[in-house]
């Protein structure tokens, strides 16, 4: 286990976890546990602080194993008193898994914790496609070689709530640095997996299935944009987008597409999927942004969840300092 | 109730017992799960959604029971559409209240700017201010000094319903399912209003011309 303390603008080497340690990685990380849990956390910036969490620890489970183990608190211990960089205190694992948007499961928030029992997010691979020097199918475990770091982000979703959130994950780049995209490539297109059969919402067109999001490439590659395979240290639950999911947090929640399987590395700017549903609330960007509001509600404000006031929702999610340099000179109210 | 004293039919009173109970159901609920955290982790979002679905199916049922009479034949039901009306009422009202205090914090520069510029909520709030004289002149008191014109005013309730609908639809992000459902039963109750309305024009006209006809040869 690599334990790494970094601020948001570093740039994070693509070190490859030696195959040795890969294949002993079970042992490697119970062994490294202990050490990780006298760790000091950092109090400031976006967390990366390593080792199981003990809820995992506790039921002998390990990274990419797929068994969620539920925390026994809703705040597991390693977490207590665990803040994003701008003090404020962790949604509960309840709030985290049982109010999600996941229309593959129901279009209600509780669908996705109730109808999502069936999904079998193992065996996992992601194709990858398009311009890139090295396409092919890249199974879970391949990614989870990655070094998994805890990181802390507010996602704010369009729909004008939000929550603070500790994924566990590995920054995209590192993933794209390993495919080697050619100079074609400008855009990356991801695609979430189609299973009626196991996802109940996607027997209805609600939405135009497969689930479709995008990014151009400064922005898949920019040190915040995750690939997430956890959340509190453990596996994703299914509701939340098991095995792997997106997480850009300066924009809508909607952007973090769930259940990746395949990634394409293309030309042109990828059409997602609620955009294709209106072109005129949802945008290819959707940053967070309080002064372009979405035609029927204000963005101006949000609703953290398990907070009775709203709070003003802050430019680019509060990322601004990080991110806004990639859009000088756009006109962020056109471009949604 | 109002008929106290004089027998009251059993099938009313079961239908009575039975609307009471139903229309108070989701407001205890709510109110328990508020305490209890049945609402889940958004408890201010499920009490809006909730309140907004409960006033727009009572409003649906309260404009059912004319029709229903007329194809059961059994008058005693109209005395229900009184009280379904006023649950109607206080859910829209509850809804409203909800939004207003809870969820914008009764900051009435915000509540004002999402009534102006949020389409939506323009439509939603237009509604709840028809039901409103709807409430009031649902007395006895009213109905005698209003007279005819009583049910002239209280057709408010079809445009009402018809707006808190659009309200709906208009909220909705992808699953339109529910407000079409909710819309095609408002588009049958107002289709039977419409063909007895024709139907009865019709046979005034044939009966007009009729006596038009007759009138010469009689006289």
């Amino acid at each position: 286990m690599i334990i790494r303390i970094k601020k948001p603008s570093d740039v994070a080497s693509s070190e490859i976890t030696p195959h040795g340690v890969y294949l002993n990685r079970r042992s490697f990380l119970k062994a490294s546990a202990k050490s990780a849990a006298a760790a000091a956390l950092a109090p400031s910036a976006l967390l990366a602080c390593s080792g199981e969490s003990d809820a995992a620890e506790a039921s002998g489970t390990a990274v990419g194993d797929g068994v969620v183990a539920t925390p026994t608190q809703e705040i597991p211990p390693r977490f207590q008193g665990m803040t994003s960089e701008l003090d404020e205190p962790l949604n509960s694992w309840e709030e985290i898994t049982t109010y999600n948007n996941f229309y593959e499961f129901g279009t209600a928030k509780s669908d996705p914790s109730q109808n999502s029992g069936d999904f079998r997010p193992r065996p996992w691979s992601v194709a990858i496609e398009g311009h890139v020097n090295n396409p092919g199918e890249y199974h879970l475990e391949d990614l989870l070689a990655f070094p998994q770091e805890d990181r802390v982000y507010r996602l704010r979703c369009v729909e004008a709530w939000s929550m603070v959130i500790p994924w566990r994950g590995f920054p995209l780049r590192e993933l794209i640095n390993r495919v080697e995209p050619t100079g074609n490539a400008r855009y990356l297109e991801f695609t979430t997996v189609v299973r009626p059969e196991q996802m109940p919402g996607q027997r209805r067109p609600i939405l135009d299935w497969p689930y479709i999001e995008g990014l151009r490439m400064d922005e898949a590659m920019h040190p915040l944009t995750l690939l997430s395979t956890g959340v509190y240290g453990v596996d994703l639950p299914n509701q939340n987008g098991a095995p792997l999911r997106l997480v850009v947090p300066w924009k809508y929640g909607f952007k973090g597409i769930k259940s990746i399987v395949k990634i394409r590395f293309v030309e042109e700017m990828p059409v997602n999927t609620w955009q294709a549903q209106n072109s005129n609330e949802y945008g290819f960007f959707a940053n967070v942004n309080p002064e372009v509001d979405h035609p029927r509600w204000s963005q101006a404000r949000e609703r953290r969840i398990g907070e009775f006031r709203r709070r003003e929702t802050l430019m680019f999610n509060g990322y601004a300092e990080e991110v806004a340099s990639m859009y000088e000179g756009m006109d962020l109210s056109r471009w949604i | 109730m109002s008929s106290s004293g004089r027998r009251t039919q059993p099938g009313l009173l079961a239908a009575r017992i039975l609307l009471w109970s139903g229309a108070l159901a989701p407001a205890l609920w709510l109110g328990a799960g508020f305490f209890t955290g049945w609402l889940g982790v958004n408890p201010i979002e499920k009490l809006t959604r909730v309140t907004g679905l409960t006033a727009l199916i009572v409003l649906l049922v309260t404009l059912a029971v004319s029709p229903a009479r007329r194809l059961t034949g059994w008058n005693p039901i109209i005395k229900l559409r009184r009280p379904l009306g006023l649950f109607a009422f206080f859910y829209a009202f509850l809804h409203f209240g909800i939004w207003m205090v809870l969820d914008l914090g009764f900051q009435l520069a915000w509540v004002w700017e999402d009534i102006v510029e949020r389409p939506y909520i323009t439509v939603g709030f237009s509604a709840f201010l028809l039901l409103i004289p709807l409430a009031i002149t649902s007395t006895r008191g009213w109905i005698r000094r209003l007279g005819k014109r009583w049910s002239t005013v209280h057709k408010l309730a079809y445009v009402a319903t018809g707006l808190a609908l659009v309200h709906f639809y208009w909220l909705v992000k992808a699953d339109i399912r529910l407000p079409v459902i909710l819309a095609t039963i408002f588009g049958l109750l107002m289709a039977s209003r419409v063909s007895r309305w024709w139907s009865r024009r019709h046979r005034r006209r044939e009966r007009s011309s009729e006596s038009t006809r007759t009138a010469p040869a009689s006289s």
